[in-house]
């Protein structure tokens, strides 16, 4: 892993900033998949440490249970209250099982959906932190409307009248990620992936052949920079070094991101009318993705 | 229009020796189809077609003039876009809309078979769709409406940038023109071709219907075999009211994952229709003989009450008219 750390460009970038939209990386997808699941990048709670104070953890979806997987409450960020809602991955074999590897049940969506909710009663700002290889598929999950409860939040977010930062930290695997991605602003860490499948179910649905998963990373087209350049992502943390190597410089530096993009954010919803346009911004964005032609 | 059930004993040839020749199983295993195949299955003149829940073998036109129904079974086998149109439309009252949109190939996706735009192509040219999305207006029993129906035979109905922008624009037009919506709704899944732009579909999608959830129009949502991933996880599972075919198949993620997952076999009549009723997921379930006055009679729900102004009507001749009141009160499921 090492000599792949070794070719990150930007190194020891003084002030960590959005980088260039399109910047060609010397990585490969699949070194950034790699990346994007060391078992050392942060996760959600290593984010709210650094990034927060008084973080009040609120548990349940007060119809079945409470996800361990995707977590949420509310914390002070840089002198706000915001609300946060996050997939939290494990360390080690313990952790992860209680966390099921970052994979949400409907009951973690039915929770995210309701603090959603509730950050927009007390007009919070929401940040959320993408990092799931997707939402769990399951037995369980199934009776328990692992699909509906996906749609209903993607369906709140669409309305919300309070801003809403997503940062992909890590995996961004399909339904399971959107589910909180729905944002005024979607912010990629440099080495994290967003996907419509992970590169093993593509490559099993396409070539069926789950070895050519490199090939489906290379193909799908699943890096910061990549999905920058369509337009389907708003900016890019830098990583000086990648996460796991330097947790708290890349972490600082989504913080100032994060920061920058709540404040213009703000600055809309302080104007008049300006929860209605930060609606209707964010429905004009995701209206706009897709690529088509008309015949003539 | 499909002509009415018919389930009388014809083709006598059937039933004879010849009948039990082919229930004997085993070795002579006539049109075994398996699911991918399944989704490629046009029903050409004069095949034998093996009902996938009994077993019975089928001659294709009987099945046809049965609602694509098991004539034994009442198993609900797949319908194009254009045969569920016909089982839904009053006569002639189906408008198409939109039918310039053509795929792209956003990622410039290649398979080793060959691009994505070859893939599309040859998909076009054997579907006679231009992609797996049909949008319109129609009046299904009196009551206008707009609708979208996915074709499981076009890649299996996956969701890509097309399918998205049609279903957008469709409700767009329903929300300008006072309409409900009807989707009816079949899906494999995202169209892993367009990668990402494929996943944000499922935003797109809802963020436009929720717009007609403002104006107060209502969405109908009818789930039909099979109906997976980005499209059950976005907006056909928070319609208004959410019907489904009998024993379709419904979920989140496809049976095969979650075995491969959990390393057990999944219980019998897992994702089916009635899995979801019992579960609390739909409103109901609805035959193919039943579909066109059920989904009339929930239409008829959502008019205006009498006295209320009623959103401007087009109908089917291009003319604006506002439906009079007394067309609304009708209690025997025929407007006047």
């Amino acid at each position: 892993m090492s000599s792949v750390i070794g070719r990150v460009r930007r190194p020891g970038a003084p002030e960590p900033e959005m980088t260039e939209p399109g910047a060609p990386g010397e990585l490969t997808a699949w070194d950034r998949v790699k990346l994007a699941r060391h078992p050392d990048r942060p996760h959600t709670l290593d984010y709210i440490d650094e990034l927060t104070n008084e973080f009040t953890q609120l548990h349940g979806d007060r119809t079945f249970g409470d996800d361990q997987a995707l977590i949420g409450g509310l914390a002070n960020f840089r002198g706000r209250t915001v609300m946060i809602i996050g997939h939290q991955k494990g360390r080690g074999t313990v952790e992860n099982i209680q966390r099921n590897f970052g994979m949400a049940r409907p009951e973690g969506y039915r929770k995210a959906e309701r603090l959603m909710r509730h950050a927009e009663k007390f007009g919070m700002p929401i940040i959320t932190f993408i990092d799931t290889p997707g939402a769990e598929p399951g037995i369980g999950s199934e009776e328990r409307g692992q699909s509906t409860a996906i749609a209903e939040s993607l369906l709140t977010m669409a309305g919300l009248q309070t801003p809403i930062v997503a940062v992909v930290i890590g995996e961004g695997g399909s339904g399971g990620a959107l589910a909180i991605g729905v944002a005024d602003r979607v912010l990629m860490l440099e080495n994290a992936i967003y996907s419509v499948a992970s590169p093993e179910a593509s490559a099993t649905i396409l070539w069926k052949d789950v070895a050519k998963a490199s090939d489906a990373a290379a193909s799908m087209k699943i890096t910061a920079q990549e999905l920058l350049a369509y337009g389907l992502v708003d900016g890019i943390v830098a990583e000086v070094k990648p996460a796991h190597e330097r947790p708290r410089d890349v972490m600082k530096a989504a913080g100032a991101v994060i920061e920058r993009n709540l404040a213009e954010l703000e600055a809309i919803v302080g104007k008049k009318n300006g929860r209605e346009t930060l609606v209707r911004k964010r429905f004009e964005k995701f209206r706009a993705m897709g690529m088509w032609a008309i015949e003539s | 229009m499909l002509p009415p059930p018919v389930r009388a004993a014809f083709f006598p040839e059937q039933a004879g020796p010849m009948r039990s020749f082919f229930h004997r199983g085993g070795k002579f295993q006539p049109l075994q189809i398996d699911d991918d195949e399944r989704a490629d299955l046009a029903v050409p003149d004069g095949l034998w077609v093996k009902c996938p829940q009994c077993g019975e073998l089928i001659y294709s036109r009987e099945l046809e003039n049965n609602l694509m129904m098991c004539p034994k079974c009442d198993f609900h086998h797949r319908l194009s876009a254009r045969q569920r149109i016909d089982m839904l439309a009053e006569a002639d009252s189906f408008e198409e809309w939109d039918t310039d949109i053509r795929t792209g190939n956003p990622l410039g996706f290649a398979e080793p078979s060959g691009t994505y735009e070859a893939r599309i192509a040859k998909t076009v040219a054997r579907s006679g769709e231009t992609e797996s999305l049909v949008t319109g207006k129609l009046s299904i029993g009196g009551q206008p409406t707009a609708i979208t129906i996915a074709d499981f035979s076009f890649l299996g109905a996956s969701m890509g940038s097309v399918f998205g922008e049609k279903l957008s624009r469709a409700s767009e037009r329903a929300l300008t023109e006072g309409l409900p919506i009807v989707t009816v709704n079949a899906s494999g899944g995202a169209r892993m071709h367009e990668g990402l732009f494929s996943l944000m579909q499922m935003a797109k999608t809802i963020s436009t219907l929720r717009l007609m959830g403002e104006a107060k129009l209502p969405h109908i949502s009818l789930l039909t075999d099979p109906c997976y991933g980005g499209v059950s996880a976005s907006y056909a599972m928070v319609a208004d009211v959410i019907f489904s075919e009998p024993r379709a198949l419904v979920g989140f993620a496809g049976p095969r994952v979650i075995e491969s997952i959990i390393k057990q076999k999944l219980p019998d009549g897992f994702q089916t229709a009635e899995f979801l009723l019992q579960h609390g997921m739909i409103d109901g379930i609805i035959s193919r003989p039943d579909l066109v006055t059920s989904l009339a009679q929930v239409l008829r729900h959502y008019r205006r009450s009498p006295g209320e102004a009623l959103p401007a009507l087009i109908t089917t001749n291009g003319k604006i008219a506002t439906p009079a009141a007394s067309a609304i009160q009708t209690d025997n499921g025929v407007p006047t």
